[in-house]
């Protein structure tokens, strides 16, 4: 069954890939998303028979694959609880994007690429998840890197999404430097890349109760002998350069948003519930070292807060329908490094898990208006949708309820968001972590934020007058059932997976269901803890939460003109959100100028002045030289010949006298 | 079929070919069609007599195989040739490739095809003795009469500037080559032999091994090529003929790293050691120097010339990282880029036929009238680029892990490759590929024709086979690398306990 999980999207992204063209788009249509839905099925299945059952962790055997020296990596399917969550995700939300995509994608004349695509990108994704060793890890990481690159320039002849794919992919690039160098040093610290393995040799460095600290050095990384803890962290810190990488975590965030180029279906799937959560996933999988590394948890924990804030806050002035979404989903997926930061991996990937269904759910159902506004992505272009597009509006409000966790505090009454989004804010509060209470305080605010842009987006798309031509409104319609059916089903998730899994994913049988497949120190009381914070703590969230939809509805509905004075008076500030804090133009100049400069002062001094010019090209010019002067004698004149003829007799005589004389 | 002299056989059956070629007179199109014939015949079947060494071949033994020895010269020197688990494989990518240039060359070359499909055969022998060599003078001959066909290939049938590039590459590789003969000829006199099984078990002095290791990296420097020995490939590749710039990128920068392997690591090991932080710079620098110069270039002939140096880079990193990671990843990178770079030559070859120009910006949206060619250029820019799932991706990770054992310093300088890498290798595929088709003079390509498709399906398959599944080469690698770092390991322990008595 698992192997049907993991290979039927292969098979459909071969079978669309190598003949979609002579099966036609319907075909390649038909049988990717059908293999994906049996897929998804069977990974529910999978996932209530491993999480709701004693079931061991289980590794099945694919192929051989590297085997080098102490280098052991083999293609293997590896089965416990954090795998089959992630397989819901990724199989449910991709079914469902490929059935969405049918009706989205209806007058592209390259559908069968596209979902050839979208299959390869689920396949690579499902081999992440799966994964037994670092290696197959790193080749699902890749995998969906190059989906992710194929996909955002999806259309080709849009420069902006070309120069667009190729940032993804390079940026990704930087975290994966990262990455490679963290498995290095994991197959230095413990012989091996198997996961097995190295979570048993990590059991062995827990120190024991009383004993001493073990200092000796173990492992020298550029010049400095390490002893475990800090070549613990190191490592650490290399993987989860890996994870700022793919999860767009600041500074490695930018090619996010760019990444909205591509269609908005991939931007539900890629850039929102699966490919961008790898990271997260990868963390929480390596939760045994990273639970050994206090230090590496503290970075983490404040590189998650402040990409939290940072994108928030930027998310506040956008006007790009798809780009306010794609910075709400940076800052989520703060959230979830907060969480992980604090011991909290549980959290992390139940925050993981509502997210893909609401976030789909609005990128899915952004891609329904953009569809209804042909092709409007401008918010500033938009307004007054809500009766035109009624189905739409409210899968977007379900959207947003969720996403802002709203929900009744102290109760189990609340959207997907309000358990998880809540759990992470609380466990901020109670972390033992240098920089728990920053943290927190960014949380919070950046809760505030939230529920400002999700409020900003629905008012400005669907309330107030239409802004749009009177052309295109008259074209607006409803979606077709083929696109509002996934956006259902998305809804329901987004409203019921909260409710219906905490109790598994963070409460009461937290042990039963994940069994070994998280693991946390014996001191980490974080799952206790977080119950037990001051009422005003499990208030903040929802008062953040009412605040910033009190201010959107006083912004957008009640005096619309309060936004323009509002920017006109700070317009440095402003101008610095609306820019991105001007992350992009600080990276063009500091990486990308300069990477040019020095390519081309390397190769036009380097190799054409330098090298040539003492090498081949000098040795050349020089025996011209001296070929040209020795042709000047020659120059045909009899006394040239007779006076050099002279000078020889005179020099030969007088070598032979003095010579002689000696 | 245990006593046949099969890699003789494989060796000398393109100059069979080659002999056949010669009586053909080259004066009608039905003598052309004839010439080709011939050589693509022999090609096919020197490449299926290689596929029975790899299946004869006998992955438990780590010493030489199928081994051959006549007396032929006096004082000893002996027609001696052999495979073992490092050598085999270039056999095979030899013999495999040559049909592929053969093909390549098909319609390209109109003139004095005779000519030049003799020079491909020879090239052919003489590439395949080379690794199959068991004696270092048998081994200089065929190193050095390789560039004699090659210089041909290269200066008659090369682009504008054929001659000064032709030039710097015999001039190159003849200094290298003359340091080469001179320490072969020092061996011979301090060992008495030159017998290569014999030499690996000779030791030398050390004094006398620093020497000789340099003489030796000289040479294979040059052929590698390293930084800052290299300027001479940008310029060979882009004056070369499709073919030619395949068999200089697949085989013959090879000989350097097989050099590396067959002699400077196990005849001169307290060398190879005490160089190894020499060898570990200039790969770095190559790594990153290259890679950045490639970022910057016009002329996609030149771009993947310059990506080949990068490469080239981890080869040497790998081998003088002295251990089985590191020397096991080296030797499948060679096979690799043997297969990733000679293929993107080729999709260049492709389009130069088509166009007749290198020039990126002469290129943009060829992906809307060739979507085949599309599809093949991705893979391979992805293989070169070291997507995990192709070949690229095993040499390179096992290369650099192999370094991270050794140093770290150098694997932290050595993995910036792959962030630029992906720069410069992405950004030709942009531009030459995506993007709307606005050039009126691109809108009549065709896409790959059945003759292209038969060049390039067979290297995409093996490029993406090798990626998933590189257990047969490691398989055929394993012992005699094991046996190759045992023998480095026993010397210098050997030395280090008489420095201490």
């Amino acid at each position: 069954m698992y192997h049907a999980i993991v290979f039927l999207p292969l098979l459909g992204f071969l079978i669309a890939g190598l003949f979609g063209t002579a099966l036609g788009a319907k075909a390649s249509e038909y049988i990717t998303s059908g293999l994906l839905v049996v897929s998804a099925v069977l990974s529910w299945i999978a996932f209530f028979s491993v999480g709701f059952s004693p079931a061991e962790t289980l590794s099945i055997p694919v192929l051989r694959f590297l085997d080098s020296g102490g280098m052991q990596a083999d293609w293997a399917l590896r089965i416990d609880t954090l795998t089959v969550v992630m397989l819901v995700v990724v199989n449910t939300v991709s079914a469902l994007v490929h059935i969405y995509s049918i009706g989205y994608m209806h007058h592209d004349p390259h559908r069968p690429r596209f979902f050839a695509y979208l299959s390869l990108f689920t396949f690579a994704m499902l081999m992440l998840v799966t994964s037994d060793n670092l290696v197959q890890m790193f080749f699902g990481w890749e995998g969906v890197g190059l989906a992710s690159y194929l996909l955002i320039g999806f259309w080709y002849k849009k420069p902006s999404a070309n120069a667009a794919a190729i940032k993804a992919f390079v940026v990704n690039r930087v975290g994966d430097f990262g990455f490679l160098l963290g498995i290095f040093g994991v197959f230095v610290l413990f012989g091996s890349v198997d996961l097995s393995t190295i979570f048993a040799t990590a059991a062995s460095y827990v120190p024991a109760e009383g004993a001493q600290e073990n200092t000796a050095a173990i492992f020298n990384f550029l010049g400095h002998d390490l002893d475990r803890a800090g070549a613990l962290t190191v490592v650490c810190l290399l993987l989860f350069m890996g994870a700022m990488g793919k999860s767009a975590q600041v500074p490695l965030h930018t090619w996010l948003p760019d990444a909205m180029e591509g269609p908005t279906p991939v931007s539900a799937l890629i850039h929102a519930a699966t490919m961008v959560t790898a990271g997260v996933f990868m963390l929480a999988r390596m939760s045994p070292i990273f639970e050994l590394s206090h230090t590496a948890l503290t970075v983490v924990t404040f590189i998650g807060a402040f990409t939290a804030f940072f994108a928030a806050t930027v998310g506040l002035v956008q006007n790009d329908i798809k780009r306010v979404i794609a910075y709400s989903t940076c800052s989520q997926l703060g959230y979830m490094f907060v969480a992980l930061g604090m011991g909290f991996y549980s959290a992390a990937i139940f925050h993981l898990f509502t997210h893909a269904f609401f976030k789909a759910l609005l990128f899915l159902g952004s891609g329904s208006v953009i569809h209804a506004v042909s092709d409007e992505q401008d918010m500033r272009k938009m307004g007054g949708l809500r009766r035109l597009i009624p189905v739409t509006y409210w899968m977007m409000i379900i959207g947003t309820l969720a996403l802002t966790g709203v929900g009744i505090p102290a109760t189990l009454i609340g959207t997907a968001g309000f358990f998880s989004k809540d759990a992470i804010i609380e466990g901020a509060f109670v972390g033992h972590n240098a920089v728990a209470g920053f943290a927190f305080t960014l949380l919070v605010i950046a809760a505030v934020f939230t529920s400002f842009y999700s409020w900003r987006l629905i008012f400005m798309t669907f309330h107030g007058q239409p802004r749009a031509t009177a052309d295109v409104m008259h074209h607006v319609h409803e979606s077709p059932p083929v696109m509002l059916v996934p956006l259902v089903l998305l809804a329901i998730g987004a409203l019921f997976a909260g409710v219906v899994f905490h109790d598994y994913f963070i409460g009461a049988s937290y042990e039963l269901f994940w069994k070994t497949a998280l693991f946390t120190l014996a001191d980490n009381h974080i799952l206790h803890d977080f119950h037990d914070v001051p009422l005003w703590v499990k208030l903040a969230p929802f008062v953040a939460m009412l605040v910033g939809f009190l201010t959107a509805w006083h912004f957008y509905i009640r005096s619309p003109e309060t936004p323009k004075n509002l920017a006109a008076s700070h317009r440095g500030l402003y101008a610095f959100l609306l820019n991105k804090w001007y992350f992009d133009e600080l990276f063009d100049f500091l990486f990308v100028r300069s990477a040019k400069w020095l390519g081309s002062f390397l190769w036009k001094k380097g190799d054409g002045w330098f090298i040539d010019g003492l090498g081949p090209d000098g040795i050349s010019a020089r025996v011209i030289d001296v070929t040209n002067r020795a042709v000047r004698f020659q120059s045909g004149y009899m006394y040239h010949y007779a006076f050099v003829m002279l000078i020889g007799v005179a020099a030969f005589l007088s070598w032979m006298m003095l010579g002689s004389s000696f | 079929m245990t006593d046949w002299p099969i890699l003789s056989t494989v060796t000398f059956l393109p100059l069979v070919g080659a002999f056949l070629i010669l009586l053909i007179r080259d004066d009608s199109d039905n003598a052309r069609r004839n010439i080709r014939n011939v050589a693509l015949l022999t090609t096919v079947f020197t490449f299926i007599l290689s596929l029975f060494v790899w299946a004869g071949f006998d992955n438990g033994e780590a010493g030489f195989q199928m081994v051959e020895k006549t007396d032929w010269l006096d004082s000893g020197i002996s027609y001696h040739m052999g495979v073992d688990g490092i050598s085999m494989l270039f056999v095979v990518l030899t013999a495999f490739l040559m049909p592929l240039c053969i093909l390549a060359s098909w319609e390209s070359i109109q003139s004095r095809v005779k000519e030049y499909m003799i020079a491909f055969l020879v090239l052919e022998t003489l590439m395949i003795g080379v690794f199959c060599a068991l004696d270092i003078v048998l081994f200089y001959v065929f190193f050095e009469a390789g560039l004699i066909p090659m210089f041909i290939i290269i200066g008659v049938w090369g682009g504008k500037r054929r001659v000064y590039a032709s030039f710097k590459f015999f001039l190159y590789t003849l200094l290298g080559s003359v340091l080469m003969l001179l320490a072969i000829m020092a061996m011979f006199w301090q060992s008495g032999t030159t017998d290569i099984p014999t030499l690996l078990t000779h030791d030398f002095p050390a004094s006398m091994q620093t020497w000789l290791w340099l003489a030796f990296f000289a040479s294979f420097a040059v052929k590698m090529p390293m930084w800052p020995v290299h300027t001479w490939l940008p310029d060979a590749h882009v004056e070369a003929p499709t073919a030619g710039s395949v068999i200089l990128a697949g085989i013959l920068l090879k000989m350097g790293g097989y050099g590396f392997l067959r002699f400077s690591l196990p005849m001169f090991p307290d060398a190879s050691l005490y160089f190894q932080p020499l060898v570990f710079a200039l790969s770095v620098i190559a790594i990153i120097y290259t890679s950045l110069v490639a970022l910057m270039q016009e002329d996609m002939k030149k771009l993947i010339a310059y990506s080949s140096v990068a490469h080239m880079g981890y080869v040497t990193m790998g081998i003088f990282a002295l251990n089985q990671e590191g020397i096991q990843g080296a030797i499948f990178q060679m096979l690799s880029h043997g297969l990733v770079s000679s293929a993107l030559f080729l999709c260049v070859g492709v389009i130069y036929d088509r166009m007749h120009t290198r020039e990126i910006a002469a290129y943009g949206g060829l992906v809307n009238n060739m979507p085949k060619y599309a599809v093949a250029f991705l893979i391979f820019t992805m293989a070169n680029v070291g997507l995990p799932g192709t070949s690229g991706f095993v040499g390179e990770f096992l290369t650099l892990l192999g370094a991270f054992k050794a140093n770290t310093w150098v694997a932290l300088f050595a993995t910036t490759g792959v962030i630029l890498s992906a720069g410069y290798a992405l950004w030709l595929y942009r531009k030459v590929v995506f993007g709307a088709l606005s050039k009126e003079s691109l809108k009549s390509m065709l896409d790959l024709s059945t003759r292209e498709k038969a060049i390039l399906y067979p290297l995409i398959a093996f490029t993406i086979l090798f990626g998933v599944y590189p257990a047969p080469v490691f398989d055929v690698t394993a012992n005699s690398v094991q046996a190759l770092i045992n023998n480095v390991t026993v010397s210098l322990d050997a030395a280090q306990s008489a420095a201490a008595n």
